[in-house]
């Protein structure tokens, strides 16, 4: 497989005197969907916003398309987060700006494009990530949950990045929701050369979705691999993790 | 090279070559080229893309639009050239084509809008007045209600809210009271030194401190800092629900938000005035003393010659209802938030204003009638 895009090495973090991570590592390669999977208070969010940059770590180091966090310019930091975007576990979308704006605005930002061509390229976003039409023009407190996923996802996808980082992208989404939005991802993936990293514990994102995953268990990484492999693995919490006990 | 050529343009056909990038970068230059294209009807439309290098999202789509432009299944498109890849992409754009006319918009009329916008204001006010008796009538009934069992008033958040609204509130209260007696004596001194008439320095800073301004400038105080506290406070629990949560157990949040607020208001008024009074005439005798040679004990004789008590009661007696209408207009406006984060920020700018305007009018009204019936 390719290269390495994402290379977290002997990271621990800490908060006050509880330690969450104790020396972790793993490895994102290129055009993978990677999943990071553990129990609920396991750090899995943690982990996700040491990488792009919303929390700091205690020690170890963290490598983002070759640029090492911590150690870069402020312009650079700029440059490398254009390669990314984030899908957070409620959305977080902008609440003064209307579905559209909130999909619009990284392209506004970011790029140069003609005012109609962005227009389109955010109907096509939404569209894409399966927000009805009439949502268009409606505000965020106006949207039902999952429909806020939904336009975050589009927002997420607005400058077509380099890596998307979903938390939780499932949670709060009907089970035919949920399927249809894996689908997505997976095409999404192949179709636009996406690298996909997954917070999740959604089973069904687990064995449809993800190429490898890893997962934290009291502190460290319990396992890293495919989901063929995790089978093969005799461990008590992976088992109960991945329910493989009811097979 | 462009990266998007016309080749050929006639009656008959049109033909475009696209050349290295067509994404977010080079398609800026090329646009209006395209919707020159796009607008104009062509029996046979060919494109070549076997030069293209690099296709991305924004330019797969310009393209979709493009082709669906000419005609809706592709009929009289000719795409040559395309590798597997871009070919998909292409695919998958043309499948989440969005026409922007697909979605009816409500459009306001330019002439009626702000008739509407008129309108729309006073139907806001008119439920808005009748959502504030509502909530006065639930809290009236509330009262009552832990009025007649008294064990089920919460003491211990009155206590909190009495040390946070109260307490936490003197330093700033202080310094403002003292700054208003210093500023009053000030230019006041200048005045009175011109009759000679220096003694009455301390007549005017008492009876004023005492009787309007400690009152009033304790009260925004408070009204700055409490009213929008308490927007904020319940404004956050109606918005991540935990006011359902309480409602859904039984816990009336009336009970449980609002009378503690309300009577630690009710409460810690007076006391905020009277500590008011103390520093602010304070100010004004130091005044006295540097600009007017008037000295502390001097002061303090004179005051308690000239200046009756009733001035003071009548302070004091304003507080409990400045208090009233703070607690009360923020605890109501933080009720009235839903929604958005942002309706937070709209309303404890709203309930600060409101706090601050009625403060001031029923200061206005409580001097007009104790003028009235002569005290």
């Amino acid at each position: 497989m390719s290269e390495a895009i994402i290379k977290v090495k002997n990271v621990t973090t800490q908060f006050g005197k509880k330690v969450v991570h104790d020396d972790i590592s793993i490895e994102i390669k290129e055009g993978e969907v990677y999943g990071i999977l553990g129990g609920s208070g396991s750090g899995k969010t943690t982990i996700l916003r040491e990488i792009i940059m919303l929390q700091k770590f205690k020690s170890g180091s963290i490598e983002v398309l070759g640029k090492q966090i911590g150690d870069m310019s402020h312009d650079e930091i700029v440059e490398l987060k254009k390669n990314w975007s984030v899908l957070f576990q409620f959305g977080a979308l902008y609440s003064s700006l209307n579905v559209i704006e909130n999909v619009s605005i990284p392209l506004i930002e970011y790029t140069n494009l003609p005012k109609e061509l962005i227009e389109e390229i955010a109907l096509s976003k939404l569209k894409m990530s399966g927000l009805k039409k009439e949502a268009t023009y409606l505000f965020p407190s106006e949207l039902s949950g999952g429909m806020k996923k939904r336009a975050a996802l589009a927002r997420a996808l607005a400058l077509d990045p380099k890596i998307l980082f979903l938390d939780e992208p499932t949670s709060g989404l009907d089970p035919v929701g949920a399927e249809n939005f894996d689908r997505l991802i997976r095409e999404l993936a192949s179709l636009l050369k996406l690298t996909v990293v997954i917070v999740t514990h959604d089973l069904h994102t687990i064995e449809h979705v993800l190429d490898r995953f890893c997962i934290i268990f009291e502190k460290k990484i319990l396992f890293e691999g495919t989901l063929e492999e995790a089978k093969k693995f005799e461990h008590y919490a992976i088992r109960e993790f991945l329910k493989l006990e009811r097979e | 090279m462009s990266s998007f050529e016309i080749v050929q343009e006639d009656k008959t056909q049109c033909s475009i070559k696209i050349n290295n990038n067509l994404d977010k970068q080079s398609i800026k230059p090329i646009y209006s080229k395209v919707k020159r294209i796009k607008s104009k009807k062509f029996p046979l439309v060919k494109i070549d893309c076997s030069s293209m290098t690099d296709l991305d999202y924004a330019g797969a789509l310009l393209l979709a639009d493009l082709c669906a432009s000419f005609s809706k299944d592709m009929s009289s498109v000719v795409l040559t050239g395309m590798n597997p890849h871009f070919q998909s992409l292409l695919f998958f754009a043309r499948k989440n084509l969005r026409q922007k006319s697909q979605i009816k918009l409500v459009k306001e009329n330019f002439l009626l809008s702000p008739v509407i916008k008129a309108g729309k204001y006073i139907v806001d006010s008119i439920e808005a007045f009748i959502f504030f008796l509502s909530f006065l009538g639930e809290s009236t009934f509330q009262l009552f209600r832990v009025l007649a069992k008294p064990w089920k008033f919460r003491y211990k958040a009155t206590a909190v809210h009495i040390e946070k609204s109260g307490a936490q509130a003197l330093p700033i209260v202080a310094l403002t009271s003292f700054l208003v007696g210093l500023v009053i004596a000030y230019q006041g001194a200048e005045q009175l030194a011109k009759f000679g008439a220096n003694i009455f320095i301390v007549d005017m800073v008492s009876i004023s401190m005492f009787r309007e301004l400690a009152p009033l400038i304790a009260a925004i105080v408070i009204a700055g800092r409490s009213a929008s506290s308490y927007t904020a406070e319940i404004g956050t629990m109606k918005i991540t629900e935990e006011i359902d949560a309480m409602r859904s157990m039984g816990f009336d949040p009336i009970v449980f938000l609002v009378l503690p607020r309300v009577f630690a208001l009710l409460i810690a008024m007076p006391l905020i005035v009277f500590f008011a009074d103390i520093i602010g005439v304070f100010g004004g005798m130091i005044v006295a003393k540097t600009s007017l040679g008037i000295s502390y004990t001097e002061f303090i004789i004179r005051a308690r010659d000239v200046v009756e008590v009733k001035h003071i009661l009548i302070g004091l007696f304003k507080a409990p209802f400045f208090g009233l209408l703070i607690a009360t207009i923020g605890c109501f406006r933080g009720f009235q938030v839903t929604g958005s984060t942002e309706s937070i920020g709209h309303y404890t700018t709203i309930s600060v204003v409101n706090a601050i305007f009625w403060v001031i009018a029923c200061n206005a009204l409580i001097s007009v009638v104790l003028t009235e019936i002569g005290i």
